[in-house]
């Protein structure tokens, strides 16, 4: 018993802050809670739940939300991290040190600053506008026209670096006799790739999406920053709509029930990746 | 792959440029002459020292006490065996990958009704509570690795428990603390979402959220002055990465993360 005395500040912070608030949130969202001129909540059931998904914003919001996970998470980071770290197993030094660099600032940058600079770069007068200018290309205001495609491309840049590490890893951990020996039997690149590499790698692509998945469904600040959820709704991801409700239409019992759908979503994604890690404990 | 470093270099050319450029915008180019007005016009007390204070507060009590948790909680997971471990090290495993997002409104209710809204160590509280699961995660995987050999040694000697714990264990795995306290730094440092719900007045704002004051409510934005103080508060954390990387070998914090 003793011995298990210092994990006790670890647990008590995990109950208090962890475990009360989702529990808590597994609470309200069954009732009519607000933040304004209401003495008492009361218990309404799967009212909340009932109305979410009779309500067109909310199933807009999912979709939006699909929309920007599969395309940055799974289409964007994932693959542009393979591929920039398949790359860099044959660039040179520099070209390798420098690309790394570039790619992973993008990462460590707070969310906001990202938001900024990927803000500015798609704004009507910004930089991706001159550039297509330059190349004589249609220019287009692209927070406006296309603000899902432009959140999730910033969410393609802030979060690719993690995926080219984790596959960097995972590839110098590749035997270098396998893919010789590929290359002596007249495997071509992507002969090589397709039966070689990813097969070999297939636990950490499978733990990468997972993660990256997860990180990507409660991305709030960087389309905050960017619009807001706007124009209109068109980039209104759950976690956009979960704070409009809660905040600034002030229905909390309403914005948590989305929020424990969010939660469900999110634990369903953990047990997966857990089991995908299940050899490790 | 000299594409793709253009394409991501872009945006960053942009903050550091504009910084610069007495007369910046949106766009990417070479000011005519080079400033530094704009970190004049920033460096004061109201627009960056206090927010990046609080930050420094915020994270920096943060990250104390999630290093300080985690490290004592590692340590008897790590050396004893007990029927609890492996459930406890499963619910922290699932505990870190969960959307801390989705829990931030029944997190500001909560806060409300114990009457911890808007105050700096109810933010902390709620920050280390967050890092705390991959925070032990690591820690554990980190302590495993440290012989019990040399611990033995001191036990037979007449320490206790904690003094080798304190004096043997935790010294012998000083890049591995060093990479929990970076990495839980590096996170709160640019959490957003967490300080924008729980904190109200603008003095306790970190500058993850006073940043947000250059749109809106101060009229025209100085797109300069933003790229300035951007640059100012991104600094630490990419000072504090490199350091650590630099030791480590990059990707350092995913190492117990995604072995697959």
């Amino acid at each position: 018993m003793l011995r298990a005395l210092p994990v006790s500040p670890a647990v008590i912070l995990l109950a208090l802050f962890l475990a009360g608030p989702i529990g808590y949130c597994a609470y309200i969202a069954f009732t009519d809670l607000q933040l304004t001129g209401q003495a008492e909540s009361s218990f309404v059931g799967l009212d909340n739940f009932r109305e979410a998904f009779g309500d067109e914003r909310f199933l807009n919001a999912v979709w939006l939300t699909l929309v920007f996970t599969f395309l940055s998470s799974i289409v964007g980071q994932n693959t542009l991290g393979l591929a920039l770290a398949t790359l860099m197993q044959r660039a040179s030094k520099p070209v390798r040190t420098l690309t790394g660099a570039i790619v992973v600032t993008a990462w460590v940058l707070p969310e906001v600053v990202a938001g900024f600079l990927l803000y500015a770069f798609f704004r009507r007068e910004g930089t991706l506008n001159a550039v297509l200018d330059f190349l004589h290309l249609p220019s287009q205001n692209w927070l406006f026209t296309l603000p899902i495609l432009a959140v999730s491309f910033a969410n393609v840049w802030r979060g690719t670096a993690f995926s080219m590490l984790v596959y960097s890893a995972a590839l110098n951990e590749i035997p270098k006799e396998i893919t010789e020996a590929a290359e002596v039997d007249g495997a071509g690149g992507w002969r090589r790739m397709w039966h070689i590499t990813l097969p070999m790698i297939r636990r950490s692509i499978g733990t990468n999406l997972m993660l990256n998945t997860l990180q990507t469904l409660s991305v709030f600040g960087l389309i905050w920053v960017m619009t807001r959820g706007g124009p209109g709704n068109d980039s209104q991801t759950l976690p956009l709509f979960m704070y409009e409700q809660a905040f600034q239409k002030s229905m909390i019992g309403y914005g948590t029930a989305v929020a424990l759908l969010l939660l469900l979503v999110g634990s369903l994604f953990s047990v997966v990746y857990m089991r995908l890690l299940r050899t490790e404990v | 792959m000299l594409v793709v470093a253009a394409a991501f270099i872009l945006p960053l050319a942009w903050v550091v440029l504009s910084s610069l450029d007495p007369k910046a915008d949106l766009r990417v180019r070479l000011p005519d002459s080079l400033t530094l007005d704009n970190y004049d016009q920033v460096l004061t007390p109201e627009i960056t020292f206090t927010p990046l204070l609080n930050s420094l507060l915020l994270c920096g009590g943060g990250t104390l006490l999630t290093v300080v948790c985690a490290a004592l909680a590692a340590y008897p997971l790590s050396r004893y065996r007990s029927r609890l471990n492996r459930p406890f090290m499963l619910t922290i495993l699932f505990a870190t990958s969960l959307p801390i997002t989705a829990i931030m409104v029944p997190v500001y209710a909560l806060f409300v009704q114990v009457d911890l809204i808007d105050t700096m160590q109810g933010t902390i509280f709620f920050f280390a509570a967050s890092q705390l699961p991959f925070a032990i995660w690591l820690m554990k995987n980190f302590m495993d690795g440290v012989p019990k050999e040399l611990e033995e040694a001191a036990w037979t000697d007449g320490a206790s428990s904690f003094q080798s714990l304190l004096r043997i264990v935790l010294p012998l795995m000083g890049p591995g603390v060093a990479v929990v306290t970076v990495f839980s730094f590096v996170m709160m440092w640019g959490n957003f979402f967490v300080p924008f719900m729980l904190l109200l007045t603008p003095e306790q704002m970190p500058a993850s959220v006073s940043i947000n004051d250059f749109f809106g409510n101060k009229g025209t934005v100085v797109y300069g002055q933003l790229a300035a103080f951007s640059i100012l508060y991104s600094t630490p954390v990419i000072l504090l990465y490199v350091l650590v990387s630099r030791k480590l070998g990059g990707g350092f914090a995913l190492g117990g993360a995604v072995k697959g």
